[in-house]
């Protein structure tokens, strides 16, 4: 019924104490990705302050443990960084801090990279902030061009 | 308590001792070529017939009809093969199900390659099959009937008598799958009007890479494994002596121990699903109530994901599985909990605990205990209980039991 996947000692450690779970009431942002379908949805809620720093992060999510990890540490990455800095996390960025991901879960972490865009996006949206780079979100990551075919060529 | 709890006997099981020192003498004294002439291999010859004999008695089947093989999935690769090719003069047709095994769904694509045509005939929402749809389905031109005889995941057992009479009185032959079966439940070939059957070895306490399919003496199907005379011709290879021996010594065994052991594995079951249900919220069962294999509980814990709920129970040193995508290594979950008509959010969170005869109650209550928790974790961890928690519990009533 199932196949072996190994899991990184990082990716462990963040599915069995993720950090920053939870939800931020009132938040500046927060962004939901992934469908029930394919089994993996992330939500992400940002408190971002007057200065565009990010303050707080929370995420939920429902997927396997490399969706729960990934989700994690990206919470992590993006803590105490400017919106404009979050806005450059890459799911690679995340893989690596994990130590790596197998590969038929690295949609996982380009799950957590969309998710951090979508609660920029809501909160520019909320903001009326234009900010360079960041674009609408994509809801079901499979949509997404340029992920697709990175996961087709797994 | 021993400190892992092993809930997963549909998997694998574990060898038990009388099987294992059946099987001993036969890797370093009795090692003789069984094929050879000299008489110290006659005594592995002997030891291969008599297991031979328990087999076919446990199968109410006669001895010429009982094949040894490499397993489950070879038998089946076999059965469907060989029987195709050798009717193909006849015609191209064959009936399965949606819930087979891959050995057979992923075989039935290979026929349908080179010409073959399969209907796939479908389950109701507890998985047994749709008999009018298979009944709707036979052709004149068709060779088999192949349906499984318990299902693997939800355990429901399949009416096969009556899927066999339907086959004969159209003169089609019935193959069954009788993998998860095979050792826990009474299997009579003549009663169930089979005429090839597999198992395997491994899940009924026997060793690893074994397995027989019983070819009732009427059916002429050629060979699958070319190269030897051994198995009247039908499977080439070096008689696999130990495992043989200790595929007949779990068939004993079993025959021996099926009503007790079936008796007491159904009361644990029930046990754990009356309290899974009862104490954990937005579960079902899935797979039929009653008529399913007594050592199999299958469950979708709605709004989490199953890897997510295996990794946190192996942490607990309790090993289970999951019909989620995430252990399927696709992205879609169980064909079987698909085709039983559960959505895919809901397949994704299925859990498939199967007992053995040494699972206790004081194990039970502990695995309860600790999925109670777990669910409840992944769930304050979900997006979507809390979106669910959010509309005020109105799908509810989705999520009983039927």
């Amino acid at each position: 019924m199932s196949q072996i996947i190994e899991y990184s000692e990082k990716v462990m450690d963040h599915f069995s104490n993720p950090r920053n779970v939870g939800e931020i009431e009132n938040a500046s942002g927060v962004g939901t990705v992934g469908n029930a379908k394919c089994g993996d949805i992330m939500r992400i809620y940002l408190d971002i302050d007057e200065n565009r720093v990010i303050q707080d992060c929370k995420f939920k999510t429902f997927g396997c443990g490399a969706a729960v990890a990934a989700s994690s540490m990206a919470t992590e990455m993006i803590k105490g960084k400017s919106v404009e800095d979050a806005l450059k996390l890459t799911n690679k960025a995340v893989q690596e801090a994990l130590g790596g991901l197998p590969a038929v879960k690295v949609h996982c972490s380009l799950l957590a990279e969309e998710a951090v865009h979508a609660a920029l996006w809501d909160y520019a949206q909320k903001n009326n902030l234009q900010i360079e780079g960041l674009k609408a979100p994509v809801n079901d990551i499979e949509e997404r061009e340029d992920i697709s075919e990175s996961i087709g060529t797994q | 308590m021993s400190s892992l709890i092993y809930l997963d006997n549909a998997a694998t099981t574990r060898v038990t001792d009388e099987v294992y020192e059946a099987m001993q003498p036969y890797l370093k004294e009795l090692y003789g070529n069984p094929s050879s002439i000299y008489r110290f291999a006659g005594e592995s010859r002997k030891a291969i017939e008599n297991a031979r004999a328990a087999v076919a008695d446990f199968l109410n089947a006669k001895p010429e009809e009982i094949y040894f093989a490499g397993g489950g999935s070879e038998s089946d690769n076999w059965a469907l093969k060989a029987t195709a090719f050798a009717n193909r003069e006849k015609g191209k047709h064959i009936i399965t199900s949606t819930i087979e095994h891959h050995a057979v769904l992923h075989s039935c694509e290979y026929l349908e390659k080179l010409g073959f045509e399969i209907t796939y005939v479908g389950v109701d929402e507890n998985g047994v099959i749709k008999l009018d749809e298979l009944k709707a389905a036979i052709r004149e031109d068709t060779i088999l009937i192949t349906v499984m005889f318990a299902n693997n995941e939800i355990g429901t057992i399949q009416p096969i008598m009556e899927i066999g009479e339907l086959a004969h009185r159209s003169g089609i032959l019935f193959h069954t799958d009788a993998v998860q079966a095979y050792g826990h439940e009474q299997i009579d070939v003549e009663e169930l009007n089979i005429d090839l059957l597999s198992a395997s070895g491994h899940k009924m306490n026997g060793p690893k890479g074994t397995g027989i399919l019983y070819i009732r003496n009427t059916v002429k199907i050629g060979s699958f494994i070319h190269g030897g005379a051994q198995e009247r011709g039908r499977r080439a290879g070096t008689y696999n002596t130990p495992g043989i021996i200790g595929f007949a010594k779990a068939t004993e065994i079993a025959k021996r121990e099926l009503a007790k052991r079936c008796e007491q594995e159904r009361r644990l079951r029930d046990y754990l699903i009356d309290r899974v249900l009862t104490e954990i919220p937005y579960t079902r069962l899935n797979g039929h109530r009653d008529k399913r294999l007594s050592n199999n509980a299958n469950f979708s814990f709605r709004l989490i994901e199953g890897e997510s709920l295996l990794i946190m129970l192996d942490q607990k040193d309790i090993a289970a599985s999951s019909g989620s995508a995430c252990t399927s290594g696709s992205l879609d979950p169980s064909h079987v909990l698909l085709a039983i008509g559960l959505p895919h959010e809901i397949a994704h969170g299925s859990l498939r605990l199967t007992l053995s005869d040494e699972t206790t109650k004081e194990e039970l209550d502990y695995v309860i205990d600790e999925l109670k928790k777990i669910v409840e974790r992944l769930r304050s961890m979900s997006p979507l209980y809390e979106d669910f928690v959010k509309k005020g519990e109105q799908h509810e009533s989705d999520y009983r039991i039927q």
